[in-house]
């Protein structure tokens, strides 16, 4: 696994002081890097073309202060990076003063930087004002992207060959390869934070950061060359013209993020009706969806796997609702294999229902179906819950390591018919290292 | 069926358009500026084509106006209309037309393409007229590229004025056609309208940044901003996506909860649909009515905290039963508690069972101390309680209920929501629960219903 490899220390102490990131503290050193290499460059050579600074500065803080909440905890700053890559992109500007040809940008690598840091610093204060996060990783990791285009562009673009308007073609060309090389840069980056964050493998948080950055990035790309070409004739005031429908589609993103919050939100309250109807063991549900989770990152399921597991999770005991009465204490693992799978049908009819989620009914179906070795097997998600329900049944919401062991030593005496071998080592690494961090 | 009004207003607005279409003069925009009008056109077709579903399962919501404004830019008032007119030809997947007739259809095409060629036309003359450093030899063709930072103010001026002229036509058409489906233009009145009219504006401005581009790119300004378009879409489809997603999972999670109880099955779905009725009926706006729908489908989401024994039972119940009863709207709230709703939505879910003179549970309050979300609820669930059949009667008639639901007023329930609700019942209707076959097996069904309000709940008397 990758993300072993980040750090050479054991594991235990690796996981206890896993605040402390290796990634980020790199990040954070390189990005202060660039923004001192900046303020330099800005001392030195002071400032050209000040009211487009000014400008592209206040559209990047305007873009930091409207943040967009992307699914999975992600923050993105579109229109803070649109304003941001428009700048280091920058190749002419009608100003008024000039009526009958466009001013030509003279900006230095460095003047970029920190005019991006500075927008990106003013933007960010009213949220640290307002008590929320600063977001300083999404910042840093978007200052580097900027900075590597500016690099590349600003000496390009300063060249006679693209001074010339006829050769807009070659320009949006250069701006294309720029703004994907800028986009994976950021993207490697949010990924390698995340697969720290929450203990994915590396390849898999890539994978995922991809997708779900790609529609984004491509707005944010195809903004920024429409930016640079239409203040070509439109001057400043484009970016005012502009702000229009980038709002539209942040709004539009936005109401995506938070309905997918709220369905989350209400899966995770309505699981919670077996429970006050003395189904199941309060704190069941909850608990079986948060550690199935954990395993299902350690054995590398992509995020929307994921969100089906954890629905399904969520779900697992459903179809105990249509159980005349409450098995005692809830716990199906004490079940005869029939009626097991007799709840897990009934579950699974209940998911259906919903006509969106088959996946997660298929998955809820499965549960209870043993582990016959590899050839014909219920689906990943299926095991996970599977071993971890019994596991959560067997242990409850106890923290005491004996418990969690002999538990661990059941599911493993049982591989050979019952359980996966495969989940139920990646359960005890991942019950271990819960173990580990709460002392 | 579309009314006579409405085909005489709609055969008003096509001829007004043909009108227009067939007077341009086509020796300027055709002739010289031929490149720009087809590119315009198709990247019009191409935005029309293919809308994104709003949340209103009937509204969809379209960004080709961008193209008609850039059209207003570069060609002028003619041009523009040239540009909206070939929304005849747009091509759209899945017409919801199961009762739809061929001329209905035609209809619909020819009154689009008419209405986005009346409103290109008339923002192009605004345009025309507010901008004054306009060089005279230039009445149609592109700008200048130095003007254009003298053409925003008129701009958005033109924008303006296209989106009330486009909502206008529609506005009159569906009030002409009122209660019938058979004709409903796409960008429906009824879901929040603020909104709608407001990203309608935000993208019209991109119609300057596509002429502007234009000045510099030619036809590849087309190209590139076809990509925030489908990016906007794209996000759209999903929200609209995962709302569907949200409700159906919610009222399956609802059904799951009432297959404890044979009788009470579909309860939630049209309490639910009840409480909307007269939320609107009262004049609550979109969001709330939303967050009543929710919570009059989740009111009775406690009742699984209450023993199966006790909501089955046939003879009178004990004290100790029927606390446990009355308790049902507290577990409710206990469930519903941590989900991101308005907390109006929670209040409706804890004092459903009030009543108006205050001998109602769980709190005892009475009047105005009981929230509105509650006061909607309860007359939304008595009503469909009595309407439907019930193990120790059958379901009573729509007019018996309406009569029980009268003598409630002032006593039980709030008389100026009985009164709404009897008149969304009179323009609506009320969909019936279907009528019930005993189950085979009588496992799991009530004897008392604590909804209802005819037959209260016996209690024994413990002295």
């Amino acid at each position: 696994m990758s993300t072993h490899q980040l750090s050479t220390s054991a594991p235990t102490e690796r996981w206890s002081s896993w605040q402390t990131l290796d990634s980020g503290r790199l990040l954070l050193f390189a990005a202060s890097t660039m923004v001192v290499l900046g303020a330099v460059t800005v001392a030195a050579f002071k400032l050209h073309q000040p009211e487009i600074a000014l400008a592209f500065g206040g559209y990047i803080a305007i873009g930091e202060l409207l943040r967009l909440a992307l699914p999975g905890g992600r923050e993105a700053a579109p229109i803070s990076m649109v304003g941001a890559m428009s700048y280091a992109l920058l190749l002419r500007v009608h100003m008024h003063h000039a009526l009958h040809h466009s001013d030509v940008v003279h900006l230095a690598w460095g003047q970029v930087i920190a005019v991006t840091a500075v927008g990106m610093a003013v933007g960010a204060l009213p949220h640290v004002v307002a008590g929320r996060p600063a977001g300083l990783t999404g910042m840093c990791s978007r200052l580097l992207a900027v900075s590597a285009v500016a690099a590349v562009a600003r000496p390009l673009f300063g060249s006679q060959l693209f001074v010339n308007t006829h050769y807009w073609w070659l320009a949006v060309l250069v701006m294309v390869l720029l703004l994907t090389l800028g986009w994976l840069l950021d993207t490697l980056i949010s990924g390698l934070i995340r697969a720290d964050d929450v203990g994915a493998k590396f390849s898999v948080a890539i994978a995922d950061e991809m997708r779900l950055q790609a529609p984004l990035g491509a707005a944010v790309a195809a903004s920024a060359i429409i930016t640079v070409l239409a203040a070509e004739v439109m001057g400043l005031m484009e970016l005012l013209v502009f702000l229009g429908p980038l709002l539209v589609i942040q709004v539009a993103f936005r109401r995506y993020a938070g309905i997918r919050a709220t369905y989350l939100q209400t899966v995770r309250s309505l699981a919670g009706v077996t429970e006050v109807g003395g189904y199941v063991e309060r704190g069941h549900s909850r608990r079986v969806s948060r550690l199935a989770v954990a395993v299902g990152r350690e054995v590398g399921m992509p995020e929307r796997e994921l969100l089906d597991l954890e629905y399904a999770a969520l779900m697992h005991d459903i179809g105990q609702l249509s159980l005349r009465d409450p098995i005692p204490g809830g716990a199906t693992v004490l079940l005869s294999a029939d009626d097991q799978q007799r709840v897990a049908e009934l579950g699974a009819e209940v998911i259906k229902q919903a006509q969106v989620l088959d996946q997660v009914a298929e998955l809820v179906r499965c549960q209870s179906m043993p582990y016959l070795g590899p050839g014909q097997q219920p689906p990943l998600g299926s095991r996970i819950i599977r071993a971890v329900n019994a596991f959560d049944d067997m242990v409850g919401g106890s923290t005491e390591r004996e418990r969690s062991n002999a538990a661990l030593e059941r599911l493993r005496l049982d591989t050979a018919t019952e359980y996966d071998p495969g989940v139920v080592a990646a359960l005890a690494e991942v019950a271990g290292r819960r173990l580990a961090s709460r002392l | 069926m579309v009314s006579r009004a409405a085909w005489v207003y709609i055969g008003l607005v096509v001829a007004a358009a043909a009108a227009l279409v067939v007077k341009s003069p086509p020796g300027h925009v055709g002739a010289h500026y031929w490149v720009e009008l087809v590119v315009l056109q198709l990247l019009f077709l191409i935005c029309d084509s293919a809308p994104a579903p709003l949340a209103s399962r009937q509204a969809s919501w379209s960004p080709s106006s961008s193209a008609t404004l850039a059209a207003v830019v570069l060609l002028g008032p003619f041009g523009a209309a040239l540009v909206g007119a070939v929304s005849v030809l747009s091509v759209r997947r899945k017409q919801r037309s199961a009762d739809r007739s061929l001329a209905g259809a035609l209809a619909e095409r020819l009154f689009n393409g008419a209405m986005y060629a009346l409103s290109g036309f008339a923002a192009g003359v605004t345009f025309v007229r507010l901008q004054h450093r306009y060089p005279a030899s230039h009445p149609f063709g592109p700008p200048p590229p130095h003007y254009f930072p003298y053409l925003v103010a008129p701009f958005l001026a033109a924008a303006v004025v296209h989106v009330l002229a486009n909502q206008g036509l529609i506005w009159v058409i569906l009030r002409l056609n009122r209660g019938s489906s058979a004709l409903l233009p796409r960008s429906g009145i009824e879901s929040s309208v603020p909104m709608l009219l407001a990203s309608d504006l935000c993208f019209a401005s991109l119609g300057l940044v596509i002429a502007a581009l234009w000045t510099v790119t030619n036809w590849f300004a087309a190209v590139i901003v076809l990509v925030p378009l489908f990016v906007a879409r794209w996000a759209m489809a999903q929200f609209a996506e995962q709302q569907q997603a949200y409700q159906s999972t919610m009222s399956a999670l609802c059904q799951a909860v009432e297959t404890k109880d044979f009788y009470t099955r579909g309860h939630s779905e049209r309490v639910s649909r009840g409480s909307g009725m007269i939320a609107r009926q009262i004049g609550m706006r979109q969001a709330r009515v939303e967050a009543i729908k929710f919570a009059g489908m989740l009111h009775d989401v406690g009742k699984l905290g209450v023993p199966t024994q006790v909501l089955q039972k046939t003879g009178p119940l004990t004290e100790d039963e029927f606390a446990a009863i009355q308790l049902h709207p507290m577990r409710g709230l206990d469930i519903v508690r941590e989900i991101g709703f308005l907390q109006e939505a929670l209040a409706g879910i804890t004092h459903h069972h009030e009543r108006i003179d205050g001998k109602g549970y769980p709190m005892g309050l009475a009047g105005h101390e009981i929230p509105i979300f509650a006061r909607v609820i309860a007359v939304a669930d008595a009503f469909d309680s009595m309407t439907s059949t019930r193990s120790y009667r059958e379901a009573r008639s729509i007019g018996e209920a309406v009569l029980e639901l009268r003598k409630g007023a002032e006593t039980q329930f709030d008389p100026l929501i009985v009164g709404a609700f009897l008149t969304a019942l009179e323009r609506e209707g009320w969909r019936l629960a279907a009528p019930q076959a005993k189950p085979a097996d009588l496992g799991v069904i009530t004897a008392q219903d604590h909804d209802d309000p005819t037959a209260p709940l016996r209690v024994v008397d413990s002295l």
